[in-house]
């Protein structure tokens, strides 16, 4: 566990927008380490959600390098980019995003199904993943049979059932009440105790300042750490 | 992905929107019904035709004046009786040989009243062709050369004038003409669109004289065997025309005439099943609208399946599969329902329809083709969508 989860040096990411040039990152150098927790915060447009996408190995950097799980993301195929993400990163969003019409369960097996893990095999360890997040009673609800605290819960176990070394969360509690809010960060940090990194994507001063390092981003780069 | 798995996910999608599945399966499901259903059409026409030709005998050669060509006017007859005793030393056997003269007749017997195809035959009839009676006897080589005025009538044509009463030895006249009924055919039903069963036998020189006519239309010969009918062909054609110089002849063998019938039918089940299959066509695009419809709606779930790990394959495989899902069915609903429709077709109309199973596997094979063709472009597009891009569509 010497290797860092993720290194980033010198990362820039342009995209063309109809034959224009918009720098969304200008150079942008970070290590997650294993066990990390790390805060990136900055209003909208500062690049911190483009930072994320790349930290999770859904976008390929236009400049620098990036090392996910010390592999560089330049050298991957899409196909093994895919696998990287399935087995290294887990994913937490907003808005949940989870399958409206499958079940707990099945939304937690999902990331196993690109596994070729078979579908009992699956259902077990989805269950164990839900025990985990405190959703036993909650295994054969739909998505719309639960509150946004659960389906946030539901979409942490998925994050979590392929067992992997980071955990990438864009604004996590950002659909949530304060309360529940609350109780979701508890889980990801209580996560981070077992020794999954954490980086928690967030405009939330009060959410960012529970982590153990923050990042401020601005205009496409780092303005400040903490 | 398992392969199982990526099935499971296509039904699904599918059950999720029943309705517009099934419409979407609709035109495919008309389109394969369609071929299936006018390919029997077409198979069960021919197949009758082809039975009707060797149900009228083995190894015959029919002989009539003109040439047998599209386009070509019909020629008056030039053959006569004499010619006929020309032919028979050609051939050497007179059992072999059979001549006649036909004439569209009002027939009567009593008050009552029909239409009928009269036959000016000779006693040969039933040796060169297969010709069975019901009841009484056939003409006899005597009535032939004395001109008896006997008849021998079809099934129809005996129900109609007698209905129940038996026929034999009772008085009808043929185009006013006195005739004794002596036999009576069993039914033979239509054979190339004619009604076998309204014909009136009578011996040709009976019928020469009611006409006012020394002609016959036509000669049939049958050949000892197969082999022999070409070379039997050659030298009564040539005999003819050695009688006949002004006159073409042709002879035709039943292979001849199933040949030309079957490429004829052939090319018309290949336009009705073309035609059908633009139907097939037009269904295929409406699956490749719904499923461009369909990736459009699913964006956000396919940028979450790929966030978690799923290769732009598994993407395109699991939306293929649901397109070839949605066409197979159809192609299934549709092979049942073309299928129903050519067996009702056959039972309740006389148009004969007869299934074959290359047109089922056939449509099958293609409904799954047109899935896989008109699937393919919008699984490529939801496979290469990218990751987050998707997920942010709201």
């Amino acid at each position: 566990m010497n290797t860092p989860a993720i290194v980033a040096e010198d990362v820039s990411r342009t995209y063309q927008l109809d034959g224009l040039s918009v720098p969304a990152l200008r150079g942008v150098s970070l290590t997650v380490e294993p066990g990390d927790y790390v805060a990136i915060v900055g209003t909208s447009g500062s690049g911190k959600s483009t930072l994320m996408h790349l930290l999770g190995g859904l976008d390929r950097p236009t400049g620098g390098t990036l090392l996910i799980g010390g592999r560089d993301v330049a050298r991957l195929t899409p196909n093994e980019l895919a696998e990287l993400r399935n087995t290294t990163i887990g994913f937490v969003f907003q808005s949940f995003h989870l399958l409206a019409r499958t079940t707990a369960q099945d939304n937690v097996g999902l990331p196993l199904v690109y596994r070729g893990i078979g579908r009992r095999e699956r259902r077990e360890r989805a269950a164990a993943m839900l025990d985990r997040v405190g959703l036993a009673h909650r295994i054969t609800h739909r998505p719309n049979q639960m509150s946004g605290g659960e389906q946030q819960r539901v979409a942490i176990a998925r994050a979590l059932v392929t067992g992997p070394s980071v955990l990438l969360a864009d604004e996590p509690t950002g659909n949530l009440d304060s309360a529940t809010g609350q109780s979701v960060l508890a889980l990801l940090e209580s996560l981070n105790d077992d020794g999954v990194a954490v980086v928690l994507v967030t405009h939330d001063r009060e959410v960012a300042a529970r982590a153990r390092r923050q990042i401020v981003m601005r205009d496409g780069l780092i303005s400040a750490t903490r | 992905m398992r392969l199982a798995e990526a099935w499971r996910v296509a039904l699904d999608a599918l059950r999720a929107n029943r309705l517009r599945s099934l419409l979407t399966m609709l035109g495919v499901v008309i389109g394969v019904a369609a071929v299936v259903a006018l390919v029997a059409i077409g198979t069960g026409t021919k197949e009758q035709i082809e039975r009707q030709v060797e149900g009228l005998g083995s190894n015959l050669l029919l002989v009539v004046p003109g040439r047998i060509e599209a386009g070509s006017a019909p020629t008056s007859s030039p053959l006569t009786l004499d010619d006929i005793d020309a032919i028979n030393r050609v051939v050497g056997d007179r059992t072999r040989v059979a001549v006649t003269i036909a004439s569209g007749e009002t027939v009567r017997a009593g008050s009552r009243t029909g239409f009928s195809s009269m036959q000016g035959v000779l006693e040969t009839t039933p040796t060169v062709f297969v010709r069975r009676l019901d009841r009484g006897s056939y003409l006899t080589r005597t009535d032939v050369s004395t001109g008896r005025r006997v008849a021998v009538l079809g099934a129809g044509t005996a129900r109609d004038l007698f209905a129940d009463r038996d026929p034999i030895g009772r008085q009808i006249t043929i185009g006013g003409v006195r005739f004794r009924v002596i036999g009576v055919f069993e039914p033979l039903g239509q054979s190339l669109g004619v009604d076998r069963d309204s014909e009136v036998h009578v011996p040709v020189t009976a019928a020469q004289r009611l006409l006012g006519t020394e002609r016959i239309d036509g000669i049939a010969i049958r050949a000892p065997d197969r082999e022999r009918i070409g070379e039997l062909s050659d030298a009564v054609v040539a005999a003819l025309a050695e009688r006949h110089p002004d006159t073409d002849f042709s002879a035709v063998t039943q292979e001849q005439i199933l040949g030309v019938l079957g490429d004829i039918l052939g090319v018309l089940t290949g336009v009705l099943a073309a035609i059908a299959g633009i139907s097939l066509l037009v269904g295929g695009v409406g699956v490749s609208n719904i499923m461009l419809v369909s990736v459009r709606e699913r964006t956000k779930e396919i940028g979450l399946r790929k966030a978690v790990g799923a290769r732009p394959r598994d993407i395109g495989v699991q939306f293929l599969l649901e397109a070839v899902l949605l066409t197979t069915t159809g192609g299934v609903l549709g092979m049942l329902l073309g299928g129903s429709a050519a067996l009702l077709v056959d039972r309740l109309s006389p148009v004969p329809a007869a299934l074959t199973w290359w047109s089922m596997a056939l449509a099958f094979g293609v409904s799954a083709a047109v899935g896989i063709v008109f699937g393919v472009v919008p699984a490529q597009r939801a496979g290469r969508l990218d990751p987050v891009v998707a997920l942010r569509t709201e």
